[in-house]
């Protein structure tokens, strides 16, 4: 499974680069006390979030691994270091950048993006945050968009009244982990009535090998507000593994939407453990756009907490497992109002000796009267070596809703990719149209860029077959 | 320009295609008639190398070159166009993408699209078919004139249509022929059918007949309407006589 010359990545992934590492600050390999209370140090936070850290730190030892996912068994947390601080200041022009990570993130192409469509960017490297960058009139008009560590400093009563409150450190191992070792991300608030109509985008990127990244995302929006907040994620390719365990917390209030898009790509050696939820109040619409291609492990369930009554809650999930890779995602739907609605349409694609499982939780609360439910997933699978996997959990406890349940599990047909190289189109250009076909009803509801993005990936993992 | 010699073509253990010797010739229009199972759609789907379709033994020359080896694609980029019986759906591909990728990318997108509206004008394509997943939910006439459209656009010397009349309407049918006449220019056509409608329209050159797969007959479109007039048994009662 593991063999690196049949692993196409190794040859396609073109992000796998790395830079020398030249840091300012390096905790020492491996988790303890005092690593949680040097991290809250340099970051001179206050007394109460070191006490959360600190707390979280002691559920993260006491909390076993997840005995159910995928295997992360492979998993040494001795083995990782947990903080590194790339520079010392963070800057708002691409040209202070320090040499290497001004060149990776030219590479990654991030500059010509913000030019060209984003309202608003922040790029992390390692643990924090290096760049940020916010549109002039959306500051103005109350817009924040700052990396998570500003914003502790600068609103902390925002963040203390929504931090760790829709998932708390004891929620699962990996979020009491992020708890502890907390760094980076993205804090967003979105007044009251403002639709901000451009994207804000946000860049992971890992560069140092053994490492941890554990940024932390916290998204507000005021009602009757919009938001669409884009992630994307790449690291170099190393034989030792990586973690990377966000933590995600989105708060829709009352008539106000939230649009999250994912494009998920990290190298073959990350561990990715991401635990994202939102809330949505009354009418409130939350829209998760999860797309996972990289990764060694991904387990991820992006959840939406219907609330409110009326409110809406969508997952759109794309799940590409290559040779080595184990791509166990879903989603999670509570609904505790009436007349809530929600709807997961999960895609997944496996080869080369790829898993793919969908996880899924729908859950309907007694008085959700006439709630509904709406779940599709379907997974192609491409040859024999490969799989795919479904578990679809429903909690239905009241009687007056509508709940509509599809899934097929289909292999690449011969017979279409007959038809199609039939008419003079090579093997594996078929076998890309067919996956790209199979993915379009969730590709289309991504912006442009990153559909023609994403088609490109999928293409490259298809291409990488040959020969 | 296509060469089948003692051709043998078997699925699985079965033998289907027995011993066929036949050679089409550049520019000419052909129908293959037989009853069902006869091997008609085995022959086309061996001719563009279904890889379930194998040569037991024989060969298969195309301008000279042995095609039995080849992969679809390669025999395709030779200049082989095969239209299926039941054209597949493909969902979330349109023909477009489908052309341009067949293409290899080589025309530029625009001329490309209107080179599609221009072709799906004549043949009556509506314009909402051309950009929805192909064949999904289109009727059968729609499907095969999708299907001489990207004919048209891939501009092949041979042209092989399997079953071209089978769940078509008269006015599709019609345009299909009409369509077909006027783009005959050097190409050469292999019309499998099962009925003789479409040759009310098209007029053969040459009418092969099939039975138990082996090539019974050949003649002029005459045939076809002997053929219509009395049956295959009694034509081929008068083979035997």
């Amino acid at each position: 499974m593991q063999d690196p010359t049949v692993s196409n990545l190794d040859f396609e992934y073109r992000y796998g680069f790395s830079m020398p590492q030249k840091y300012t600050f390096k905790s020492k390999k491996g988790l303890d006390q005092d690593v949680v209370k040097s991290i809250s140090d340099i970051k001179r936070e206050p007394a109460w979030m070191r006490d959360f850290r600190l707390n979280s730190y002691r559920i993260f030892k006491q909390k076993p691994m997840p005995s159910w996912g995928a295997d992360l068994t492979d998993i040494n947390f001795d083995d990782i270091y947990y903080y590194i601080k790339p520079t010392d200041k963070q800057v708002n022009s691409w040209g202070d950048l320090p040499k290497e990570i001004k060149e990776t993130y030219d590479r990654i192409g991030v500059p010509e993006a913000e030019k060209k469509f984003l309202a608003g960017v922040s790029a992390q490297y390692e643990s924090e945050v290096v760049y940020e960058s916010i549109n002039r009139e959306l500051k103005k008009i109350g817009v924040i968009f700052c990396d998570m560590d500003t914003g502790l400093r600068k609103y902390p009563d925002i963040v203390k009244k929504y931090f760790g409150k829709l998932i708390p450190p004891h929620d699962n191992k990996f979020a009491a982990l992020n708890s502890a070792v907390w760094s980076g991300g993205s804090f967003v608030y979105v007044p009251k009535g403002v639709k901000v109509k451009l994207p804000l985008q946000a860049y992971f990127r890992i560069n140092a090998e053994r490492f941890g990244q554990f940024e932390r995302t916290l998204i507000i929006a005021e009602e009757g507000s919009y938001i669409h907040y884009i992630e994307g994620c790449t690291a170099p390719i190393y034989t030792t593994n990586s973690i990377h365990a966000a933590v995600v917390e989105i708060f829709v209030h009352k008539n106000a939407r939230v649009r999250y898009t994912t494009v998920q790509n990290w190298s073959n050696n990350v561990y990715n453990l991401v635990t994202k939820r939102a809330r949505a109040d009354e009418n409130a619409v939350m829209e998760w756009v999860d797309c996972n291609i990289g990764s060694k492990v991904t387990m991820k369930y992006p959840s939406v907490y219907l609330f409110g009554e009326g409110a809406k809650g969508e997952v759109l999930s794309i799940a590409f497992a290559g040779n080595g890779q184990h791509q166990d995602a879903g989603a999670k739907m509570l609904h505790f109002a009436p007349n809530t609605s929600s709807r997961i349409i999960s895609k997944s694609i496996s080869k080369n000796g790829g898993r793919t499982s969908y996880r899924g939780l729908v859950q309907v609360m007694p008085g959700a009267k006439k709630s509904s439910v709406f779940v599709s997933c379907d997974a192609l699978i491409l040859d024999e070596q490969s799989r795919s996997d479904t578990y679809p959990y429903m909690k239905i406890k009241e009687n007056d809703v509508t709940v509509q349940h599809e899934a097929t599990v289909e292999k690449i047909g011969e017979e279409k990719l007959f038809y199609l190289t039939s008419k003079g189109i090579s093997r594996s250009d078929a076998e890309g149209l067919l996956v790209n076909g199979f993915i379009e009803p969730v590709v289309k509801e991504i912006p442009l860029e990153y559909s023609i993005e994403l088609n490109r990936l999928i293409n490259l993992e298809m291409s990488g077959s040959v020969g | 320009m296509l060469v089948l010699k003692n051709l043998r073509v078997k699925v699985g253990k079965m033998t289907i295609i027995k011993d066929i010797n036949f050679n089409f010739e550049k520019g000419k229009m052909y129908a293959i008639m037989g009853p069902n199972g006869s091997g008609k759609s085995t022959l086309a789907f061996a001719i563009a190398g279904h890889p379930a379709y194998k040569l037991e033994s024989g060969s298969m020359r195309f301008e000279g070159r042995n095609i039995s080896e080849l992969s679809p694609d390669k025999r395709a980029k030779l200049g082989m166009f095969l239209s299926f019986q039941t054209p597949l759906a493909l969902s979330g591909i349109n023909v477009f993408q489908l052309l341009r990728i067949a293409l290899a990318n080589k025309k530029d997108p625009l001329a490309l699209k209107k080179k599609i509206e221009t072709i799906a004008k004549k043949l009556g394509i509506k314009s909402q078919l051309a950009e929805r997943s192909l064949n999904e939910g289109a009727s059968g006439g729609e499907k095969k004139k999708l299907e001489m459209l990207q004919a048209a656009i891939l501009d092949p010397k041979l042209l092989i249509f399997d079953e071209i009349d089978t769940g078509v309407d008269v006015d599709a049918l019609r345009t299909i022929a009409k369509f077909m006449n006027e783009n005959k220019d050097g190409k050469t056509y292999i019309l499998i059918t099962h009925y003789n409608r479409i040759l009310h329209y098209i007029r053969p050159d040459k009418v092969l007949i099939l039975m138990n797969g082996r090539l019974m007959k050949v003649g002029s479109a005459k045939l076809a309407e002997e053929i219509e007039k009395s049956g295959y048994e009694k034509i081929m009662s008068n083979v035997k006589s």
